[in-house]
């Protein structure tokens, strides 16, 4: 008789918000995949000296414009060379340092920023969300690129220059849906709650507010971080990003253009790694929304 | 309705100031204007000429006044460059921004719009997930890579169509694509979302149980209420688009105000840059505004915003 477990007496274990985020992850393809390219390419920019065949900056003009192997060159150059004679692989590899630093700084920057004025206009309302909601409107009316290029060009380009002016340029999605999070969250009872045993209004904000809106400003870090690296590939595109010799994935596009005509592998290659990247972090920024927040989903 | 308007009309007015302030200041960025001007050879005697020639030794605030007060008037000075009057270079440019600016969104909605409705037929099907799969993946396509792309596709491969230029029709076609696509994915999920929205209420019930055929429930009732905010949303796109002209200016070569804007910044001819940066923005903020009042008009509920 007590072999059989009783269904009534038997005790239900009712699955942790945590075990049931990574019951989700766990099924979320798109996710899976993002999360696994990004991870791939990190490790490459972490290990770029170890991985790359050659020195990315070392010119050699005995082997200019090597062909790639599947075009019929030779597998000292998997990649081929560029116009310079260096290694097409190798400056690959060191360009993804390039982007994924760019990403994750400018991000960074622009998300204390923007968080910082969004969770400020959500909780206190009033004059400070009026403030802070005209500057969204008026960040919003510059023409990024525009913008970005006359102050790199002003300024020089350089990595540092870069970053920062993307850094302080970025921050009006942050701030957006971080306002939004913060006015949604300070409405529940146990802000009232928190308020009322007398908790300080730095201690609400960073004990009872952040950790609830932590998911979404996860999802937009990971979006701008995407934003970020397609700007700064522009810009170096553009000639006012950061400059020569310096291995940047838009920067070798730029320079492979020239000779689009005969070698378009020169365009297509670095483009392609840039797409990819790109397109893996929105597939991980999209998957993050739907597995943490799928009530935000649009 | 013109309480709404009255209101958001000063919102406007207030941005436009504030923008045309930071354009302004980019100018002293720098730190010294006239010293940047001359060059890095230029003595010192050189430097203070330029500096009372072109007045930057008042103060900023005087200066900023004054170059307010001439661009109000549409007078931006005189391009440091081309040694022209700014207002009647930029003039001449905009026509083909304007033009390849019409283009792109129209190719946009043209695309987006019936993907979107598509896509809302059948949730889950094999077309709404292409469709998702196109807007995500057009994000991540960086414009200048794809127009070389399509440079290398039609004008090398196939020669059916010219690289760069502005005379014909045929020039227009990558650039036009290439801009447009960027407005896809934003306008086809929210008709998508609409879409869905509208398919699920009464009205929509109603008439199909009246007996209307599919194709009047979805467009003549349907699409009719989910367009409104795609409407506002097109006009908002137009306005990023035209500061996005830049980029595909300078693959295609298309000598509009985006490609003006990045030779003066290549040759640090800084008054038509600033011009450019305020007129792109008057723009944008011309576009949220219509888009705004547009919106107040067709949805009541939108004007207590």
């Amino acid at each position: 008789m007590s072999d059989i477990a009783d269904p009534l007496t038997q005790e239900f274990q009712a699955p942790s918000p945590r075990e049931m985020l990574k019951q989700r992850a766990k099924g979320h393809l798109g996710l899976l995949t993002g999360m696994g390219i990004v991870g791939l390419l990190a490790l490459v920019a972490i290990f770029a000296p170890l991985l790359a065949p050659h020195d990315p900056y070392a010119q050699s003009l005995m082997t200019r414009m090597e062909p790639p192997v599947f075009l019929g060159g030779e597998w000292s150059h998997p990649l081929g060379t560029d116009h310079l004679g260096r290694d097409y692989l190798s400056r690959l590899i060191y360009g993804a340092r390039v982007s994924l630093m760019i990403g994750v700084i400018a991000a960074l920057i622009s998300g204390v920023i923007g968080t910082t004025m969004g969770v400020a206009a959500g909780y206190f309302g009033g004059k400070v969300d009026a403030v802070v909601t005209f500057l969204i409107n008026v960040r919003l009316a510059m023409p990024v690129v525009l913008v970005a290029l006359a102050v790199v060009a002003i300024l020089g380009g350089s990595l540092t220059v870069v970053i920062c002016v993307l850094g302080l340029l970025l921050w009006d999605r942050f701030a957006v849906v971080m306002r939004a999070s913060t006015l949604q969250i300070s409405r529940r009872d146990y802000i009232a709650a928190a308020r009322a045993v007398g908790a300080s209004t730095p201690r609400i904000l960073l004990t009872e507010i952040m950790p609830n809106i932590f998911n979404n400003l996860i999802v937009v870090i990971t979006l701008e971080m995407a934003h970020a690296i397609l700007l700064e590939a522009t810009l170096s595109f553009l000639g006012l990003g950061v400059q020569p010799p310096t291995p940047s994935w838009g920067l070798m596009v730029s320079e492979g253009k020239n000779m689009m005509l005969f070698e378009p592998w020169l365009v297509l290659i670095p483009g392609a790694v840039l797409f990819v990247l790109v397109l893996a972090i929105n597939l991980m920024g999209d998957g993050l929304r739907d597995v943490t927040a799928p009530e935000n989903r649009s | 309705m013109l309480a709404f308007i009255l209101k958001r009309l000063g919102l406007a007015l207030l941005v436009a100031f504030t923008v045309s302030f930071i354009s302004f200041s980019l100018l002293f960025l720098s730190g010294d204007p006239a010293a940047a001007l001359a060059g890095e050879t230029a003595s010192g005697e050189d430097i203070e000429a330029i500096r009372t020639l072109y007045g930057f030794d008042r103060p900023m605030l005087v200066q900023y006044g004054e170059w307010l007060f001439s661009a109000v008037r549409g007078d931006f000075g005189e391009s440091y460059y081309f040694k022209l009057p700014v207002a009647s270079l930029i003039a001449d440019r905009l026509q083909v921004t304007m033009l390849l600016g019409l283009c792109g969104i129209t190719f946009a909605l043209l695309t987006a719009v019936p993907l979107g409705v598509a896509a809302a037929i059948r949730p889950n099907s094999i077309i709404d997930r292409l469709a998702l799969f196109l807007s995500v993946a057009g994000q991540a396509l960086p414009s200048f890579w794809f127009g070389l792309i399509l440079i290398v596709l039609f004008s090398i491969k196939f020669q059916i169509l010219p690289p760069s230029g502005a005379e014909s029709w045929r020039h227009f076609v990558m650039p036009t694509v290439v801009l447009g696509y960027y407005a896809m994915p934003a306008i086809m999920r929210l008709t998508r979302a609409g879409m869905l929205d509208v398919l699920n209420s009464d009205y929509i019930r109603t008439a199909r149980a009246k007996g209307a055929g599919e194709w009047r429930v979805l467009f003549k009732h349907a699409l009719r209420n989910a367009i409104i905010p795609v409407v506002s949303l097109a006009a908002v796109q137009m306005g990023f688009m035209l500061g996005g002209s830049i980029v595909v200016e300078s693959v295609f070569a298309l000598h509009g105000a985006g490609y003006l804007a990045w030779e003066s910044i290549a040759r640090n001819d800084l008054p038509t840059v600033q011009a450019l940066i305020l007129i792109f923005s008057m723009f944008y903020i011309t576009f949220t505004f219509l888009a705004d009042v547009l919106n107040a008009w067709l949805d009541p509920r939108m004007r207590s915003a």
